[in-house]
């Protein structure tokens, strides 16, 4: 029953076409067998993609990142898991400017984020080290587990906690076998969303990096401001493949659309 | 001695206090309900037995021990919930096990004992469904069965039936007598619905305003109803003004205006005769069919009076139809005026 | 009794969360608003101990500082009205679509989201560029190439690109509370489609409207990889000086006065467009 007119129709196909166009046009470029960018009108060629893989550099970095984003994803779910459950659960002085606090992240520029750590790991001395990069995506990342998180526990029914209590179970027991399986699909899909950003992440990294702890996205980043050539869509493509593969797993978890519009 | 004693039993949060002094005692195998509208403090006592509600003042004994600081796990009373609290991550079978498995029951005892109270709730061809594959009726049975499987020496409920549409209430309403009975255990129900406190208790508790303010047999309860209050709440009841006569018995001021007394008359105990006869004249206002009865609202000189005669296949009385109204006295109830303060 | 022990479970659950947000978020901060005082000498790097208020005075009398404030502003502001124009309306339209396409379209239109944005920009640039694939079109066609990469139409279009599902979600979300029978009523009290929608859709949804601009006019404002890629080295932004103040002309002291300045900016920016939607929406919608 569509209730929309010829007009709003092409309006809306012409926003899709825009938003699907630049990542359309990476993947087809990637395919090109010729040395320029052009799309690959005579033929397709995986001969960018064989190139990416003979850059050391860009494996070193995609390797970097995927260790990164695992291990700062992670982390950041122990830490927002817990706090989590102290926001919804607890009244305490101080409660509100914890939520504030966890979820500042979001809204101050990853550019002075950056900045900032630049300047206290300048300071430690620790500038570049791969350790203390992944602290900083953590900090990142954490309001993206605790929203998901806070909604979980907010949406399960409490008194399926009460229950359980009323039935014998241990406060550990409690978590384990009925708040952590009742929040799991949002801390699952926590995870996931914290994965993709730490993978992402690109404007803080840049401060904090050195050349053997840069990220794929700092190396893309550095790598098209001094050339641009079919490699770097090939790079793009492959990106753009793990991230729809993310988003596949993070749609079976957590379903896409509550993640994206925060429908629960 | 009783079972479950409540003694002066309080909760306050900050300045306002939502149960008061509330003092009950549940004999055992009782079946008995809190009625109440929403409000009233009957959740929030429920919450108190169960130990989810810190109590602010006074005593909870159960068989004689004080459990009025125990743990809720260390209460071992069943408990189902309004939303029925199933885990919506376990098969009945784990749901109903829970309880069993916290108290390290051996796996053959689980079996056993599971196999059994789904037997007693008619969920045995469900054992391996998840929660979200049933029907209210089933989930309410599912949480039901978790709370009997742990043989609690009380059952609270806790507006077990509010979720369930109109016909398979009234079904739960007889099934869960019938377990009740059954099992033989000490209930305490929370309800707000008066019908469904009257067809399954042993007695009803009415609260109002975080008080008691009448504990009766149903029957009893709706017969002598103490409060204005109450008349109006437990069933439908036409309020009079009214006095006494020479013999001290009361009888209904015939005259608009006050009488010192308050007076109830259920609105089935009301005669209509023909117009001329009877205590009082009157005009049918408006007229409405409920399947088995008929409900007048009738107009007479000291107020609109509600009547409803059974539907016994003659035909009913028009709208504008004078007729007159007659009761035996002896049904008129004096309620107590001094109400409690809301 | 209970508050207390509220607070201790509270703050033992967060403790591990606090010690990370106060070293690595409060702390650094604070030093880059302590570096930005520093006195700063291109021969012997960041003077600690010594203080001046120069980078500040430099942000304000500067030209080349103030018109890159004002140059980020602009963008930022014609970006974020681009995303109130193409984004409500597409909203709307989504939001009236059939129930398969509808979640289909919405994911489409939002998952670029999940897409590192360096990779956005080297997709815009290759359709940008000098040789990019528009002008391939163009001279294909007969026309002459015209020079987009580099210029603010390059970057306005791929932040517009990267902002939209920022304004479409708030937007979207507004619209879901929307009673639908409203619509219904309306056109039956003898409402045209039109003064339906601006007499009982746009009132309703304009909070989530509000909250997008203030979400696309601050990521706008702060945005690096897109100037960084698209804009070159001429046209910089907030963003790009800043990196250029650390990394190239290693003045530390300047580039944090920068980024506090902008930080302040945009804070300041969040709270008084929160206040007056706080003020004009939250109290008739009951929010």
């Amino acid at each position: 029953m569509s209730k929309n007119g010829p007009l709003a129709l092409s309006f809306h196909a012409l926003v899709v076409v825009f938003m699907l166009a630049p990542l359309v046009v990476v993947c087809l470029v990637a395919f090109t067998p010729e040395n320029t960018l052009s799309l690959p009108w005579h033929g397709f060629s995986l001969r960018w993609f064989r190139a990416v893989f003979e850059r050391a550099d860009f494996i070193q970095s995609f390797y970097n990142s995927l260790i990164l984003a695992v291990v700062a994803a992670t982390l950041a779910t122990l830490i927002a898991v817990p706090a989590a459950l102290a926001i919804t659960r607890y009244r305490f002085p101080g409660r509100d400017f914890l939520n504030g606090l966890f979820l500042s992240p979001i809204i101050i520029p990853h550019l002075v984020l950056g900045v900032a750590m630049l300047r206290l790991f300048a300071l430690m001395g620790v500038n570049g080290s791969f350790v203390w990069l992944m602290f900083a995506h953590v900090v990142v990342i954490t309001p993206y587990v605790l929203r998901l998180v806070i909604a979980a526990s907010i949406g399960m029914d409490r008194s399926a906690e009460q229950a359980a209590e009323s039935l014998g179970a241990s406060r550990f027991t409690l978590f384990r076998l009925i708040t952590l399986p009742m929040i799991l699909p949002g801390v699952a899909g926590g995870w996931l969303l914290a994965f993709i950003n730490s993978f992402d992440e690109v404007t803080l990294s840049i401060f904090v990096t050195s050349p053997s702890t840069q990220t794929l996205p700092v190396r893309m980043y550095v790598y098209a401001t001094e050339s641009i050539d079919p490699m770097m869509a090939a790079v793009s493509a492959l990106v753009i493949a793990l991230t729809a593969a993310t988003m596949i797993i993070l749609d079976r978890v957590y379903g896409l659309d509550r993640v994206l519009v925060g429908r629960h | 001695m009783a079972f479950l004693q409540l003694q002066a039993l309080c909760k306050r949060y900050g300045p306002i206090d939502a149960v008061v002094a509330t003092d009950l005692s549940v004999e055992q195998g009782e079946f008995v309900s809190l009625l109440g509208p929403s409000g009233c403090g009957k959740t929030t006592t429920l919450q108190m037995i169960a130990g989810f509600v810190d109590v602010s003042a006074g005593r909870i004994l159960l068989d004689g021990r004080d459990i009025t600081h125990a743990k809720p796990a260390s209460r071992g009373l069943g408990v189902v919930f309004q939303s029925y609290a199933l885990f919506p991550h376990m098969t009945v079978r784990d749901n109903v096990a829970f309880g069993l498995k916290m108290r390290k029951v051996s796996a053959a005892d689980i079996e056993r004992r599971v196999s059994r109270v789904l037997e007693l709730v008619r969920l045995t061809p469900h054992a391996e469904r998840y929660p979200r594959e049933l029907s209210g009726g089933q989930r309410q049975r599912v949480a039901l069965a978790r709370a009997l499987v742990i043989e609690p020496p009380v059952l609270l409920l806790d507006e077990p039936l509010s979720n369930l549409d109109a016909n398979l209430r009234e079904e739960m309403q007889f099934e869960i007598r019938r377990i009740q009975r059954e099992v033989g255990i000490t209930t305490l129900m929370v309800t707000h619905d008066q019908a469904e406190a009257l067809s399954i208790s042993d007695r009803v508790v009415v609260m109002q305003a975080g008080r008691i303010t009448q504990i009766d047999e149903p029957y009893h309860l709706y017969e002598h109803p103490r409060t204005r209050f109450i008349s109006g709440f437990v069933g439908k009841a036409n309020l009079l003004r009214g006095d006494r006569d020479a013999s001290g018995a009361a009888q209904v001021r015939h005259q608009p205006g006050d009488g010192e007394l308050v007076l109830s008359l259920r609105p089935e105990k009301i005669d209509l005769v023909p117009a001329g006869t009877g205590r009082l004249q009157g005009r049918v206002v408006m007229r409405y069919f409920l399947g088995s009865q008929w409900l007048y609202r009738i107009e007479t000189p000291i107020g609109e009076i509600t009547v409803v005669r059974r539907n016994d296949g003659d035909a009913p009385m028009n709208e504008g139809f004078a007729v007159g109204l007659d009761w035996p006295s002896d049904l008129l109830r004096v309620l107590s005026v001094d109400e409690v303060p809301a | 009794m209970s508050v207390l022990r509220d607070t201790g479970r509270g703050y033992l659950l967060s403790a591990p969360a606090l010690a990370l947000f106060f070293g690595l978020l409060v702390l650094p901060l604070a030093l880059t608003l302590v570096l930005s005082f520093n006195v700063f000498d291109y021969e012997i790097g960041v003077k600690g101990g010594e203080w001046t208020l120069a980078q500040y005075a430099n942000l304000l009398t500067d030209s080349y500082f103030y018109e890159i404030f004002l140059r980020t502003f602009w963008i930022s502001a014609l970006v974020t009205l681009l995303c109130v124009v193409i984004g409500v309306p597409e909203a709307y339209i989504l939001s009236r679509m059939g129930t398969p396409w509808r979640s289909i379209f919405l994911i489409l239109i939002l998952t670029p989201l999940l897409i590192s944005v360096v990779v956005r920009a080297f997709g815009w640039s290759l359709l940008l560029g000098a040789d990019g694939l528009i002008n391939q079109a163009i001279q294909a066609l007969g026309g002459r190439p015209i020079k987009m990469l580099y210029t603010p139409f390059a970057v306005i279009l791929a932040l517009v690109h990267v902002m939209l599902p920022f304004m479409i979600i708030p937007v979207w979300t507004s619209l879901q509370k929307l009673d639908a029978s409203a619509d219904q009523a309306a056109l039956s009290l003898g409402a045209t489609q039109a003064q339906v929608m601006r007499m009982v859709v746009l009132p309703q949804v304009m909070p989530g409207v509000l909250s997008g601009t203030l979400i696309v006019f601050g990521l706008s404002a702060s945005s690096f990889a897109i100037p960084g890629l698209l804009g070159g080295r001429r046209l910089k932004m907030v963003a790009t000086v800043v990196y250029d103040q650390y990394l190239s002309e290693l003045n530390w002291p300047m580039g944090a006065a920068i980024a506090v300045a902008l930080l302040l900016i945009n804070l300041l920016v969040m709270l008084s467009w929160n206040r007056l939607v706080e003020g004009r929406y939250k109290k008739s919608l009951g929010e």
